[in-house]
C-alpha cells in the first residue's frame, strides 16, 4: 500500500505512520457512526495517508464535500468536519450546523488541518455555534511523505502568500514539519540556509528547539544536513520547461497528489480482453510513483533517453515471456507460473509507459514545442536577453496561451537581471491589448515577486552567476549524463548546483555569486546529545534534506537524484518541498483575475 | 537480630507487628481528647482543630496542621463557621467541612484556597455527619444532612452534587454509613439497626450480608478497605463480620467479647495477603480480629485515632506514630524463629561470614544444593524493603549483595533499585520531613506525587535531589520542582523585582522544559505586573506569553511576542483583539509599527473588510496599492458608467503613485470601454470587456475595418501586431481579395511567409502560391515547400548554396520520383564551403547560437521514438 516510502535512504513509512496513528485516535474519539464533511482542497492531500478503507474501519459511512445550506441526510451519528482554518469554511459550517435538522440532532466535530485556530474558533463562537461542538481538534498534517525520497506540504499558494502577501503561515508550517521530523529521525545537527524564508523558518525552528528544549526525543539523527532554499533565489529554473520523463507528463498533463489524468484514447485498445467496449470517456487515472519499478526507472531520465529504455525493457520482458519455452520440469513451470503476476503487471506498466511516451513525443517534436525551446535556451545562454525578442512578439500576435508568453516574458527578465523599461512596458502593453486589461493585477504581482523588473543600474549579474556555478553545459549528455544539465537538455539548475556545491567543495567558493542571489546565506549547528553522535563507517554517505520553500520541480527533483546515485558524490538527498510545481502551475498561482470575485 | 521479631505478635497463621514510627514532636496538652483530626493517607499531614464543638463566638479554635512526626507547618484561628469534619484531598489540600455544608479549601500550610457548597439543600438542614472519601476520579464528600438524606460529591475539582435517594424507614440518624466504590460510581452503605441498604443514584436496595450471625440485632459500625474491596462489620453483640464489599462473600466472623460501641474500625490488611483482618479501637484497647478465634490484643495509654493505609493502620496518639501490620511475606520468612526459609540461610551465612565462620559456607552449600540461592537474594531484598530501620534494611542487602557474588547471570535491577528506592524513602522517613511511607505505599503512590507532595511542603532541595538522584528526566523533575519553586517565589512580596526575576532566571537558566508564562501568571495573580512582565522575557515559547500579556493589557508587547513565535494565528488572534480594545486611529498605528501584522490584516480585509482595506491603503498613502483596489472594484460593477468611475480613481492615485505606465494603460481601458459601448450601441455586437485585440478581430470579421484601422491608429498598435491580426481576421474571413488587397497596401511588417502559411493552413494553395514570390530569400525555401514546390524550393536553396536547406529540401524529396532533382541538390551541397572554415566567429554570442542551431537539427533527430518498443 505505501511501498513506494520504504525504498528510500530514509524510512519515510514512519512519518506516514505516524499520521494514520493521529488520524485513527481522531477518529474514536468520535464513538459511532460518522460522516465526514470534506473542505475538497484536503481530499488529495490526505489520499497520500489513508485510503477510504481506513476511514470505514473506523465506521466512516459517508463523505460529503463542504459548502452552503444543509449537510445531506445520513443516518449516522456524528458529522466531523475535516477542513483547513479558513474564515471563509468557518461561515459554511456555521450555516451547515445552523440548519440542522433539530428534531434528529447529530453530533458535531471539528478536525482543523494542519492546525486549529483561535481566529477560526472565534469566528464560530460569534455565529453562535462553537458550542455545538463535542470535539474541536487539530490534525498536524505538515510534510506529508509523497515519495520515497520526497516528503511535499502540498501546500498549493505558499510562494504567492510568502512572496506577495507577505503572509508566512506557511513557512510556520513548514517549520513545525520539520520539528515533527526532528522527532522522529533525531535532531539534524546542520542546518544551512539561503533567502529571507530559509533564515525565518530557521530562526522559528531554533526557537521552537529552545521550547521544546528538555523533551527532546534520544535518536540517533538520520539527517545530517538540513538546507534551506527560497524559491526566489532561483526564480528561473522553474520558468524552463522540464526534460525529464516526469517532468514532461507534470508540464503536459499536470501531476496533481501523486496521480495523473491522461486522455483516454491512447489507453483504449489495451482492454481488448473486455471485448468490443466504447471507447472509454473518463480519463485515464494513473497513480506515479516509485512502487512503480519502470517508472522508478525511466521517471529522471531525459526525455530523448525513454525510448531506448522503454524498447530495452519491452526485449526483457518478451525474453522473461520466452522462458516459458524451456520451462521443462514441473519445477520450472512452477516457478515461472509464480513471476506471472510481476510480469503481468509489468508488462501492463510497460504497456502505459509507451503510450505516454507516445503522448508526449507528439507534443516534443512538434515545431512550437522546439521553438519555444530554442528562444528559453537562448535566453539561458544570455543571447539577446536586452532586446524584444520576436518570437515573444509573434506568439502574442497569435495569442498564445497567456501563461506560456508570461512564463518567456520572466524568463527573459530574470535571464538579463530586468528588462530596459521600454522593452518591459512594449511586452507589458503587448500582454494587456491582447489578452486584455484586466491582466494589469498580474503583472504587477509579477513585479512584486521579481519575476518581471526593470534594469536598474546594476550590472546584470546573470552571466557571472551562469559561469561561476555552470549553469550552461555544452557537452550535456542526455542518453548518459555525467552532469545534471541532462534534466534541461544543457541548463544546470541554479538551486541543485547550489545544493551540489554545498556538499562539495563548499559554499565558500561561492561567496561572490551567494551575495549576488537574494536573501541572506547563513550556517546554524544545533546541539545533538552526546552519545548519539554519529560514528559515520568509511564509505557511507552522508544524508541531506533540502527544503525548497516555494515549491520544487520534478526535473530538480530529478537532478538531486542523480546526485544521489553518483558513484562519488558521498550525499543522499531527501527532498522536502511547500509543493510540486512546474512553470505553469506556479505563473498561474500568482495570477490574479478580478473578474472571478463577481458575485 | 533476634530482636526484630521481639514486636511481632501471631494471629492465626500469620504475624502482627507494630513498628514505632515517630515519637510525635507536637506538645499537645491533652493529648487528641476533644480534637478534630484528620490525617492524610501515605504518610500525609495531620490537621488538628481544638475544641471544635465550643459554641461560644468569643473562643476561637485553633487550626493547626502538623507533619506526620509532629513538626508544625501551619496553625491558625478558626473564624469562619463550625466544622463538623476535617479531611485530605488526593493532592494534599485540607477540606473543612462546616455546619451549613460549605467546604473550605486550605493548602498545606495553611493558605487559604477556595471554598465551595454542597448545595442548598445541605445548607438548609444542616449536616448531621461527613465522609471524606478518595476514589480513582479525585476526592469526594458525602454528607448526611439533618433531613437524613445524603448528598454526594464524587470529585472536588469538578462538582457534580448528587443527592442521594431517601433511606426507607429511618427515624433518626443511622447507626454507621461508608461510602464504597463500585462499578465506577460512589455510592453509600447504610446500616438502619439491624437492615442494610445500598444507595446509588437512581435507589436504595436493602442487602443482606451472607452468613452475619444471627444474635446481632444491629450493625454498630462499619468500614470498608483502602481499595473498597473488603467491607467489616461490627455487631452489637461484639461481632466482627468480614467480607467482600459486593456483599456476596463472608470471609470470617469473629466474636470480640466486647460489646461497646467502638471508637474506630480500621482494615489492616496487606496486599496479597491471605487472610483479613480488622482492627477495632475502643477507649484504652485496640484488638486486632482476623480469621481466627484468637484476636491481638493491644493496650492504649492515650487517646488515639487509626488511619488505614494500603497495608496497615497507623496510629496516632498524643505522643506516639505507630505502624501497625501483617508482617510482610518475605519478611516472616526470614526471621521467624527457626525459619529454614532461604532467605534466612543466607541472611545466616552472612552473618557467619563477617565473624569469618566456616559456617558460612555450610549455609551457603545448603542454599545452593536446593538452588535456591537467587530465590534467597530476591527474599533479602525483597525483606530490605519492608524494614524500617536503616541498619536492618542494611544487614539484609549486605546479604543479598554476599548472596548474589555466587550467583552467575542474577539480573541486578531489582537489588539496585531497591538501595536506590531505601535511600529516598529514609530521606523522607526523616523526622525533619516527616512522610513515613512504607516502600508498598512509596511504589503504589509513584515517585511523581512523591516529589509533588515534597513540592507542597517547600522542600524544592530535597526534591530535586531526589530528582537528581533518582535521574528523573529533567522535564519530570527537576525542572517541575523548579518551576514551583519559582512560582512560590515570586509570591514573597518583601523581595524587589529586580532581585526575584534575577534569582528565578539564574536558578531556571539551564533547566530545561521551564515554563515561565505559568510562573509569570503567579507573579501577575499577585499583583505584580511588572515583575510577570520581566519572568514572561525568559520564556521560549511565545505563544504562551501573548494569553498572558493581554490579560495584563500590554498589548504591543503581546504584539510583537506574537509576531515572533512565527505562529500567524496567534498574530490574527492579538490584532482582533486590538480591533476591539482600541479605537481604529490607534488600531491602525501600532499595526503601521508591525508590518508583519499590517500585512495579515490586510490580507484579513482582503477576503472580510474590503473598506477597511482602503482605508488601510489611504493611510499609507498607497497610493499603488489604491490604483489595483479600484481596478479591482471596477470589475465587481455592472453598470459601465461606474466602472469607468472607478477606473478613473485607478487613473487617478496611479498618478499620485507617479506610475506612468499604469495610468496610461488604464486610460486607454477606459477609452477602450467607451469606444466599445459607442459600437454596440451602433452596430449591435457583443464588445465591452473584450480586449484590444479581440475587439478588433470582431470587427474585422464583421468587415468594419474602418473602425478596426482607427483603432489601431488610436492605441498605437504595433504594425506587426495589426497585420497579423488582420491576416488571420481575412483568412478566417475567406476574404481573399481584401487579403490581396492588404498585402499590397505596403511593406508588409511581417513578411510574406505568415500569408502563405496562413493560406495553406485555410487549405487555398492557389491564393498561397501568389505570396511565395513577395517572400524575402531567407524564408523562400519554407514558403516554397508550404506550397508543395518542391523544385522551387530546390531552385531557392541552391542559390542561397545553403547546407541546411538543402538538406532540408533534400529530406523533402522522395528518391524515385525526383532523382533527378536529389542528384542537383547533392553536387549543390558538395559545393558549399565548409562551415566553421570560412566563418571566422568574432565573439561568444555567434558562436553559442551556432551552437544551439547544431543542437537543433540534433534535437529534431533525437525526439524520434523508437516504436520498437510496443509490446
Amino acid at each position: 500500500m505505501a511501498s513506494h516510502l520504504f525504498c528510500g535512504r530514509v524510512n519515510l513509512n514512519i512519518l506516514r505512520e505516524a499520521a494514520r496513528k493521529d488520524l485513527r485516535e481522531f477518529l474514536d474519539k468520535c464513538s459511532g457512526s460518522k460522516a465526514i464533511v470534506w473542505d475538497e482542497y484536503l481530499t488529495g492531500p490526505f489520499g497520500l495517508i489513508a485510503q477510504y478503507s481506513l476511514l470505514k474501519e473506523h465506521e466512516v459511512e459517508k463523505m460529503f464535500t463542504l459548502k452552503g445550506g444543509r449537510i445531506p441526510s445520513a443516518a449516522v451519528k456524528n458529522i466531523v468536519f475535516f477542513v483547513r482554518p479558513r474564515l471563509e469554511l468557518m461561515d459554511i459550517i456555521a450555516e451547515n450546523v445552523a440548519s440542522e435538522d433539530k428534531l434528529h440532532p447529530r453530533d458535531f466535530h471539528i478536525l482543523f488541518v494542519p492546525r486549529r485556530s483561535l481566529l477560526c474558533e472565534q469566528r464560530l463562537k460569534e455565529k453562535g455555534v462553537l458550542n455545538s461542538f463535542t470535539n474541536i481538534d487539530e490534525y498536524i498534517l505538515d510534510l506529508i511523505p509523497y515519495d520515497g525520497d520526497l516528503l511535499s506540504m502540498e501546500s498549493e499558494s505558499s510562494f504567492r502568500e510568502c512572496y506577495l502577501e507577505s503572509d508566512q503561515t506557511s513557512l510556520y508550517h513548514a517549520a513545525k514539519g520539520l520539528m515533527t521530523l526532528q522527532a522522529l529521525y533525531g535532531t539534524i545537527p546542520q542546518i544551512f540556509g539561503k533567502g529571507e524564508c530559509a533564515r525565518h523558518v530557521a530562526n522559528m525552528m531554533l526557537r521552537m528547539k529552545r521550547e521544546f528544549a528538555g523533551s527532546h526525543t534520544q535518536i540517533l539523527p538520520v539527517f545530517d544536513t538540513l538546507l534551506l532554499l527560497d524559491r526566489n533565489v532561483d526564480l528561473l529554473t522553474p520558468l524552463a520547461t522540464q526534460l525529464t520523463y516526469e517532468g514532461l507528463i507534470d508540464e503536459i498533463f499536470s501531476i496533481t497528489n501523486g496521480y495523473v489524468k491522461l486522455p483516454p484514447e491512447k489507453f483504449a485498445q489495451k482492454k481488448q480482453g473486455e471485448g468490443g467496449k466504447d471507447l472509454p470517456t473518463e480519463p485515464k487515472k494513473l497513480q506515479l510513483n516509485s512502487a512503480e519499478e519502470l517508472y522508478a526507472e525511466i521517471r529522471d531520465k531525459n526525455f530523448n533517453a525513454v525510448g531506448a529504455a522503454l524498447s530495452k525493457k519491452a526485449k526483457v520482458i518478451s525474453a522473461a515471456f520466452e522462458e516459458r519455452h524451456n520451462a521443462k520440469t514441473v519445477g520450472e513451470i512452477k516457478q515461472f507460473v509464480s513471476q506471472l503476476p510481476h510480469m503481468q503487471a509489468a508488462r501492463s506498466s510497460l504497456a502505459n509507459h509507451t503510450s505516454i511516451a507516445e503522448l508526449i513525443k507528439d507534443i516534443t517534436t512538434s515545431e512550437d514545442f522546439f521553438d519555444s525551446l530554442t528562444v528559453e535556451q537562448e535566453f539561458m545562454t544570455g543571447v539577446d536577453t536586452d532586446k524584444v525578442s520576436t518570437y515573444i512578439e509573434d506568439c502574442v500576435a497569435q495569442k498564445d496561451p497567456l501563461i506560456k508568453i508570461l512564463r518567456l516574458v520572466c524568463m527573459q527578465s530574470v535571464c538579463n537581471n530586468g528588462l530596459k523599461q521600454k522593452v518591459l512596458d512594449f511586452y507589458k502593453r503587448e500582454i494587456l491589448q491582447t489578452y486584455g486589461y484586466k491582466h494589469i493585477l498580474t503583472l504587477k504581482n509579477l513585479e512584486k515577486v521579481g519575476l518581471l523588473k526593470p534594469q536598474s543600474t546594476m550590472r546584470n549579474n546573470y552571466p557571472t552567476i551562469r559561469k561561476t556555478l555552470k549553469l550552461w553545459m555544452e557537452d550535456t549528455n542526455e542518453q548518459n549524463p555525467n552532469d545534471i544539465s541532462y534534466v534541461y537538455s544543457g541548463y544546470a539548475p541554479l538551486s541543485v548546483r547550489l545544493t551540489q556545491v554545498l556538499a562539495r567543495p563548499g559554499w565558500r567558493s561561492i561567496e561572490e555569486v551567494l551575495k549576488m542571489l537574494p536573501g541572506p546565506h547563513f550556517e546554524e549547528r544545533q546541539q545533538v546529545p552526546t552519545g548519539l553522535h554519529k560514528k559515520r563507517q568509511p564509505g557511507e554517505n552522508r544524508t541531506t534534506l533540502v527544503f525548497f520553500l516555494g515549491g520544487v520541480t520534478y526535473a530538480e527533483i530529478a537532478a538531486l537524484r542523480f546526485l544521489s546515485n553518483m558513484e562519488d558524490s558521498g550525499t543522499e538527498y531527501i527532498i522536502a518541498t511547500t509543493k510540486l510545481i512546474n512553470g505553469t502551475s506556479w505563473i498561474k498561482s500568482l495570477m490574479d483575475s478580478p473578474e472571478e470575485n463577481l458575485p | 537480630m533476634a530482636f526484630v521479631t521481639a514486636n511481632w505478635n501471631p494471629l492465626g497463621e500469620s504475624f502482627y507487628r507494630k513498628i514505632e514510627l515517630y515519637e510525635m514532636g507536637w506538645n499537645l496538652k491533652d493529648g487528641l481528647r476533644d480534637c478534630l483530626v484528620a490525617a492524610a493517607p501515605y504518610g500525609g499531614p495531620i490537621a488538628l482543630l481544638k475544641a471544635h464543638n465550643r459554641r461560644s463566638p468569643s473562643a476561637r479554635p485553633q487550626l493547626e496542621i502538623f507533619s506526620s512526626s509532629g513538626l508544625p507547618l501551619a496553625s491558625f484561628p478558626w473564624k469562619s463557621g463550625m466544622v463538623k469534619q476535617l479531611g485530605w484531598t488526593v493532592s494534599d489540600d485540607l477540606l473543612c467541612v462546616q455546619e451549613d455544608g460549605t467546604v473550605l479549601v486550605y493548602d498545606l500550610l495553611g493558605g487559604f484556597k477556595r471554598h465551595f457548597s454542597m448545595g442548598n439543600e445541605v445548607s438548609q438542614s444542616q449536616v448531621l455527619e461527613t465522609k471524606i472519601f478518595h476514589s480513582p476520579y479525585g476526592t469526594g464528600v458525602a454528607i448526611l444532612t439533618g433531613a437524613l438524606r445524603f448528598t454526594l460529591a464524587t470529585n472536588i475539582d469538578d462538582i457534580k452534587l448528587r443527592r442521594l435517594p431517601e433511606v426507607p424507614g429511618l427515624q433518626g440518624a443511622p447507626s454507621c454509613w461508608a461510602v464504597l466504590t463500585q462499578d465506577r460510581q460512589s455510592k453509600v452503605l447504610v446500616a438502619s439497626g439491624p437492615h442494610l441498604f445500598i444507595l446509588d443514584n437512581t435507589a436504595c436496595t436493602p442487602v443482606t450480608p451472607p452468613g452475619l450471625s444471627p444474635q446481632a440485632s444491629s450493625i454498630v459500625h462499619m468500614c470498608v478497605s483502602f481499595s473498597y474491596k473488603y467491607l467489616a462489620l461490627l455487631t452489637d453483640s461484639g461481632h466482627v463480620w468480614m467480607g467482600t464489599s459486593n456483599l456476596k462473600e463472608k470471609l470470617s466472623e469473629v466474636d470480640t467479647k466486647i460489646k461497646g460501641s467502638p471508637k474506630q474500625m480500621a482494615w489492616c490488611r496487606r496486599p496479597k495477603s491471605q487472610q483479613p483482618s480488622a482492627v477495632v479501637m475502643w477507649d484504652g484497647l485496640l484488638l486486632v480480629v482476623g480469621e481466627c478465634k484468637e484476636t491481638i490484643q493491644y493496650h492504649l495509654e492515650d487517646d488515639s485515632i487509626l488511619v488505614p493505609e494500603l497495608d496497615g493502620v497507623r496510629i496516632i496518639s498524643g505522643t506516639h506514630h505507630e505502624l501497625l501490620q501483617e508482617v510482610p511475606g518475605a519478611c516472616e520468612e526470614i526471621f521467624k524463629i527457626a525459619s529454614m526459609a532461604p532467605g534466612a540461610l543466607l541472611l545466616e551465612a552472612h552473618k557467619e561470614y563477617e565473624k569469618e565462620s566456616q559456617k558460612a559456607d555450610e549455609y551457603l552449600r545448603e542454599i545452593k544444593e536446593q538452588s535456591l540461592l537467587s530465590e534467597a537474594v530476591r527474599q533479602c531484598v525483597e525483606a530490605a524493603g519492608h524494614e524500617h530501620e536503616p541498619e536492618t534494611q542494611k544487614t539484609l542487602l549486605r546479604a543479598a549483595s554476599f548472596g548474589k557474588c555466587f550467583l552467575s547471570n542474577f539480573p541486578p535491577e531489582q537489588f539496585v533499585s531497591m538501595c536506590k528506592d531505601l535511600r529516598v524513602l529514609n530521606a523522607v522517613r526523616d523526622y525533619t520531613v516527616g512522610i513515613p511511607l512504607s516502600h508498598t505505599q512509596f511504589k503504589q503512590m509513584t515517585l511523581q506525587v512523591l516529589i509533588d507532595r515534597l513540592v507542597y511542603r517547600k522542600l524544592y532541595l530535597l526534591a530535586i535531589e531526589v530528582c537528581r538522584y533518582l535521574k528523573t528526566p529533567e522535564y519530570q523533575g527537576v525542572s517541575r520542582v523548579l518551576k514551583h519553586w519559582a512560582c512560590y517565589k515570586v509570591q514573597q512580596k518583601e523581595e524587589s523585582d529586580e532581585v526575584i526575576a534575577k534569582a528565578v532566571s539564574v536558578k531556571l537558566a539551564d533547566a530545561a522544559g521551564i515554563s515561565y508564562s505559568e510562573i509569570a501568571t503567579k507573579a501577575y495573580e499577585s499583583g505584580r505586573t511588572e515583575l510577570a512582565i520581566k519572568l514572561l522575557e525568559f520564556e521560549p515559547r511565545s505563544g504562551e506569553q501573548v494569553p498572558l500579556l493581554l490579560k495584563m493589557k500590554k498589548s504591543p508587547l503581546a504584539l510583537s511576542k506574537a509576531i515572533e513565535s512565527g505562529d500567524t494565528d496567534l498574530v490574527y488572534t492579538v490584532v482582533m483583539y486590538l480591533k476591539n480594545e482600541l479605537n481604529r486611529g490607534d488600531f491602525f498605528m501600532m499595526l503601521r509599527n508591525q508590518p508583519v501584522a499590517l500585512s495579515l490584516y490586510k490580507q484579513f480585509c482582503k477576503h472580510q473588510e474590503q473598506e477597511t482595506l482602503k482605508d488601510l491603503f489611504n493611510q499609507d498613502d498607497d497610493h499603488e496599492e489604491l490604483g489595483n483596489f479600484y481596478v479591482k472594484a471596477s470589475y465587481k460593477e455592472q453598470r459601465l458608467e461606474a466602472r469607468i468611475a472607478h477606473l478613473q480613481s485607478a487613473v487617478d492615485e496611479y498618478y499620485k503613485a507617479k506610475n506612468e505606465f499604469s495610468a496610461k494603460t488604464t486610460e486607454d481601458e477606459m477609452r477602450l470601454l467607451r469606444f466599445q459601448r459607442k459600437l454596440e450601441e451602433e452596430k449591435d455586437e457583443q464588445l465591452v470587456g473584450f480586449s484590444l485585440q479581440d475587439t478588433m478581430t470582431t470587427l474585422l470579421s464583421v468587415g468594419l475595418h474602418k473602425h478596426a484601422e482607427q483603432l489601431y491608429k488610436d492605441f498605437r498598435m504595433p504594425d506587426k501586431r495589426f497585420w497579423w491580426l488582420k491576416l488571420k481576421a481575412l483568412a478566417e474571413k475567406e476574404d481573399w481579395e481584401e487579403l490581396e488587397k492588404f498585402s499590397k497596401s505596403k511593406k508588409s511588417p511581417i513578411g510574406y511567409l505568415p500569408f502563405v502559411e496562413v493560406c495553406i493552413k485555410h487549405h487555398n494553395k492557389c491564393e498561397a502560391r501568389k505570396y511565395v514570390a513577395k517572400v524575402s530569400p531567407e524564408q523562400k525555401v519554407k514558403a516554397h515547400l508550404a506550397v508543395g514546390d518542391v523544385e522551387g524550393a530546390a531552385e531557392a536553396a541552391i542559390e542561397r548554396r545553403n547546407e541546411s536547406e538543402i538538406s532540408t529540401v533534400l529530406s523533402r524529396c522522395s528518391a524515385t520520383t525526383d532523382h533527378l532533382l536529389v542528384e542537383r541538390l547533392n553536387r549543390a551541397k558538395a559545393t558549399v564551403p565548409k562551415k566553421g572554415s570560412s566563418i571566422t566567429f568574432t565573439d561568444g554570442t555567434l558562436q553559442s547560437r551556432r551552437l544551439l542551431q547544431e543542437q537543433r537539427s540534433e534535437r529534431k533527430r533525437g525526439y524520434k521514438l523508437k516504436r520498437s518498443c510496443r509490446p
